[in-house]
């Protein structure tokens, strides 16, 4: 593989583009450094938690769901109707025949 | 508790088993008063650290919560949580096996999409996280003999992740990230996705043709040789010189080592 590569790209055409970009990059930096800001610690993300006056009652924890085949809600509460895909090849919103309640 | 710690041990590990299982009989010493069974009781534990759990992946999983929807993402979530318990304490930790969970999820089937959209949001967050280290300097690349830039390798920095995808990853992760309302967007685009964090923002590109595998060389510690190969080999349209300003612009490295 090496060899190869040294046929390819020489030291020269890497150094060229070493230049190229570092010209290039000191204005990025430069940007950069203008734009720094602190580190906030602590704020928003994962882990609050719930007290049983909120989702609490709902029961998530206890629940046992039963998946039924004909669950397109689930697709039309998202945004997932945006994403398209050729065909409808696995985007079908029809629904599965199967697991429907007796 | 010195004085009995194979009744402490025992009881923890049944608590923790039915924690996430609600099939599963309570634990026999939580128990109310006059030995009462406490099943209502143990049920709002139950519930406190399922719907806990649950609400850790929405923050970390926004993007994939609002394609797929409350009800669909909660469902998913539910049954993620009993079959991958949190191994840290951390909750800014949980989730990495969720991705590939979703690739398994029957109802998320008509998303194939979503994983990868997730393995991005994962992505995101464990660059949050990541250690403060300063990107290479373009300083430390030119001071490389230009004989040896071609064996030179790269110290990656911890932030960094790169997630290749068959699916528009980046424009579909870009798009529900935001509250704003998501047009119409070609799934079918394949989109390769690199994550970094140079200083204290993290940043989410979609790369250039040919460049995820000139940095997936790099990541995975090959040479600045064997990686120019392998993205003029993935892509025709492959740059070099963009290729090595994207090491300087993304902060995807700390380091570069010329060969010894």
């Amino acid at each position: 593989m090496s060899k190869a590569t040294k046929t390819v790209f020489s030291g020269a055409v890497l150094a060229g583009a070493v230049a190229a970009a570092i010209s290039g990059a000191q204005l990025v930096t430069a940007t950069d450094a203008a734009a720094a800001n602190v580190k906030c610690y602590g704020v928003a993300m994962a882990g609050q938690n719930d007290c049983a006056a909120g989702p609490g009652t709902t029961c998530q924890g206890t629940s046992k769901v039963d998946y039924q085949g004909n669950s397109w809600k689930y697709v039309e509460e998202g945004t997932c109707t945006s994403m398209e895909l050729p065909g409808g090849r696995m985007g079908s919103l029809e629904p599965l025949e199967r697991d429907m309640p007796a | 508790m010195p004085s009995a710690p194979d009744t402490q041990d025992l009881d923890a590990v049944s608590i923790r088993a039915a924690i996430l299982d609600p099939s599963r009989a309570n634990p026999p010493t939580v128990a109310g008063p006059r030995g009462k069974q406490a099943v209502k009781r143990f049920n709002v534990y139950r519930n406190n650290v399922t719907v806990s759990l649950i609400e850790a992946l929405v923050d970390i999983f926004p993007a994939v919560g609002r394609i797929a929807g409350p009800t669909l993402f909660r469902d998913m979530a539910r049954e993620f949580v009993r079959a991958h318990p949190p191994s840290s304490p951390l909750l800014f930790l949980y989730g990495h096996e969720f991705p590939t969970f979703i690739e398994t999820f029957e109802h998320a089937a008509r998303m194939p999409y979503l994983a990868d959209v997730a393995r991005v949001e994962r992505a995101w967050l464990t660059a949050y996280h990541a250690a403060d280290l300063e990107p290479l300097a373009p300083q430390a690349l030119a001071a490389i003999d230009p004989e040896h830039l071609g064996d030179a390798t790269f110290t990656t920095h911890p932030a960094t992740a790169l997630v290749r995808s068959s699916y528009a990853a980046f424009d579909i992760f870009d798009a529900n990230r935001t509250s704003d309302p998501v047009g119409k967007i070609d799934a079918s685009r394949p989109q390769n996705v690199l994550v970094t964090r140079p200083g204290t923002e993290v940043t989410v590109i979609a790369l250039p043709d040919g460049h995820e595998a000139f940095f997936e060389t790099l990541l995975s510690g090959g040479t600045l040789g064997e990686a120019a190969q392998a993205g003029m080999e993935a892509a025709g349209t492959f740059d070099i010189n963009d290729a090595i300003g994207g090491i300087l612009s993304t902060g995807a490295f700390i380091a570069a080592q010329a060969a010894n």
